[in-house]
């Protein structure tokens, strides 16, 4: 051992240049390596990613305008906004409170509690479509009933919406659980010790430690429920003008032939997914910059 | 007397609010997951248990679990190996553009899956930009549905091992490489090991959302009975069917394969828990 710490020293006296020659492959061998990746993002992640674009101008921008202005597209992007606004809220309460549990208590079971709520990640869309039609459906378990007070869920915009919570239900509160548990519960302690109430003690002190990692859950929530498809597939039923969001409308515009159009909805929708990758990218940049400060 | 009254306190809860948000925290998750997941096997439990036997082993719903087994295997098994190659490229080397190339990975998650189903359909058809490039079908055909499935599982295991790669201790390797180690030597002996778990892990969550994703694989796949029908479909089949117990029939298996591997993670993380614990 004390032979070889020897050899080392002896055979140069700057050890920063062994580090570098140690620790780090040949510039040959890096370059390979990064060729390779840089090969295989650009077949699976820009080729596609330009394909959109190319495709729904194929047409001409006037074609491309005119199916974004077609009334079936522009009700499909005011239904998706609407389930948005809905489901986006609720599971951002959902993911703080449950975060808040989680994080600022001591119970028995707790790791159980966190797999359940990851439980919808991992269940197939379709499944989370087909629970709620038999649940909700006419044959299902609260069809009869529902049917009773003339109210409807399936193929109508609350399985819409209730679909969408189930498949972002984890998003927020899988951000927040980590980021919570560094932070702690010193804070709230010292806060409570002052005299603030346990609100006070959230608003104040909890949330604006935790905004950052808020946003980007609720950044990941939204970009997923303007996105799912196969569960609303399973329960909107597919009504034109009615309960088709924009994914759901692209699937019958390219079903159809009409694929430039198909791709103008498209298109749309990826340079959404595009800003959320962005706004994304920022938090990142932005948390990270704010732990090298505090270190 | 202060060592008791300290004891008693940290068993005391400091913070208020447990009751209530506890409550909320359970009845949310009970309303919107439990009880509708609770559906399937209820029903199933309704059915009987031949109904039930007869139909998820018909040959036709066999052959759709063996192709979505197969390809979802295929795709992650890439994923993995891909996964860990960008993963260490972006922690270890510099090169221009490398901050977009970053965020670009996650773009299978930001972007929704039909947009992606039609997307690579239109690149993989015989005429696409892509396909014509083959001597063979690629769209509509399984290796369609592997593409589909390498695309929306692409960020699961970079995001996985990126974090781990940057905290391998350096010293480590220089260690290593005093020792007389070359630099693939200390990659298999050193480096791999740690990224065993985060790779599994990241495989097992690429798999898991292979087996049940719907939306890039419906365009891709062609749909044919026996030859490209995925579960998920004879799913939707069903349904559309009005068969609703064969659909629930079916999608209980995928549950149970779902939670085995939701299982196996949760098993790996107390392993790697507990290894880093114990350093």
């Amino acid at each position: 051992m004390l032979e070889h710490e020897h050899t080392v020293v002896g055979k140069t006296n700057d050890p920063v240049i062994i580090t570098r020659n140690a620790t780090k492959e040949p510039k040959s061998i890096q370059w390979i390596l990064i060729s390779i990746v840089l090969l295989f993002l650009t077949l699976f992640l820009v080729v596609p990613l330009v394909a959109i674009f190319v495709k729904a101008f194929e047409k001409g921008a006037e074609a491309y305008f005119a199916a974004i202005a077609h009334p079936d597209s522009l009700a499909a992007i005011k239904l998706t906004l609407i389930v948005v606004l809905i489901t986006v809220p609720l599971n951002a309460i959902f993911g703080v409170v449950a975060a808040w549990t989680i994080t600022k208590y001591d119970f028995k079971g707790k790791n159980f509690l966190i797999t359940l709520i990851d439980l919808p990640f991992s269940v197939s869309p379709v499944i989370a479509g087909l629970i709620f039609v038999l649940l909700f459906g006419l044959h299902g378990a609260l069809g009869p009933m529902l049917q009773s007070f003339d109210i409807k869920v399936i193929f109508s915009i609350p399985g819409i919406v209730i679909a969408s919570i189930f498949i972002t239900f984890p998003f927020i509160a899988r951000e927040l659980i980590p980021l919570m548990q560094s932070q702690g519960t010193s804070e709230e302690e010292a806060s409570l010790t002052l005299g603030a109430g346990g609100f006070k003690t959230f608003w104040y002190v909890t949330l604006p430690n935790i905004k950052w990692g808020l946003l980007y859950g609720v950044i990941l929530c939204n970009a997923r429920t303007i996105g799912e498809f196969g569960a609303v597939s399973v329960v909107s039923g597919h009504i034109r003008g009615m309960t088709n969001t924009m994914p759901l409308h692209i699937e019958i515009l390219y079903n159809e032939y009409q694929f430039s159009a198909a791709f103008a909805v498209a298109s749309l929708m990826s340079i959404f997914a595009i800003i959320t990758l962005i706004i994304k990218s920022f938090i990142e940049w932005k948390t990270d910059y704010k732990s090298t400060k505090a270190s | 007397m202060n060592i008791v009254t300290e004891g008693k306190r940290k068993k005391k809860r400091t913070i208020p609010g447990f009751g209530l948000t506890m409550g909320f925290t359970l009845l949310y998750l009970t309303i919107i997951v439990l009880i509708p997941l609770s559906m399937v096997f209820l029903n199933t439990f309704t059915m009987g248990f031949q109904d039930f036997w007869a139909t998820i082993t018909e040959p036709r719903v066999v052959a759709s679990y063996k192709l979505s087994f197969m390809t979802a295997l295929t795709a992650a098994f890439v994923n993995a190996v891909f996964g860990v190659l960008i993963a260490w490229v972006l922690t270890r080397y510099e090169f221009p553009g490398k901050r977009i190339i970053d965020g670009l990975v996650d773009l299978p998650f930001a972007l929704p899956t039909a947009v992606a189903g039609i997307t690579l359909t239109t690149l993989y058809s015989p005429n696409g930009w892509i396909g014509q490039l083959f001597s063979f079908k690629v769209a509509y055909t399984p290796a369609g549905i592997i593409i589909a499935l390498i695309f929306i599982g692409l960020p699961f295991v970079v995001r996985m091992v990126q974090p781990v790669l940057e905290n391998v201790e350096k010293g480590m390797e220089e260690a290593s490489a005093s020792l007389g180690a070359n630099r693939m030597q200390t990659f298999i002996n050193i480096i791999f090991p740690e990224l065993v778990p985060a790779i599994l892990t990241g495989f097992a969550l690429s798999f898991a959302r292979a087996l049940g994703e719907y939306g890039s694989v419906v365009f891709i796949a062609g749909n044919m009975p026996f030859k490209t029908e995925i579960s998920p479909l004879i799913i939707m089949t069903k349904l559309e069917q009005y068969d609703y117990e064969g659909a629930t029939a079916v999608a209980a298996v995928m549950l149970i394969i779902t939670f085995l591997i939701l299982f196996t993670i949760n098993i790996l993380q107390w392993w790697t828990g507990k290894r880093f614990s114990g350093k």
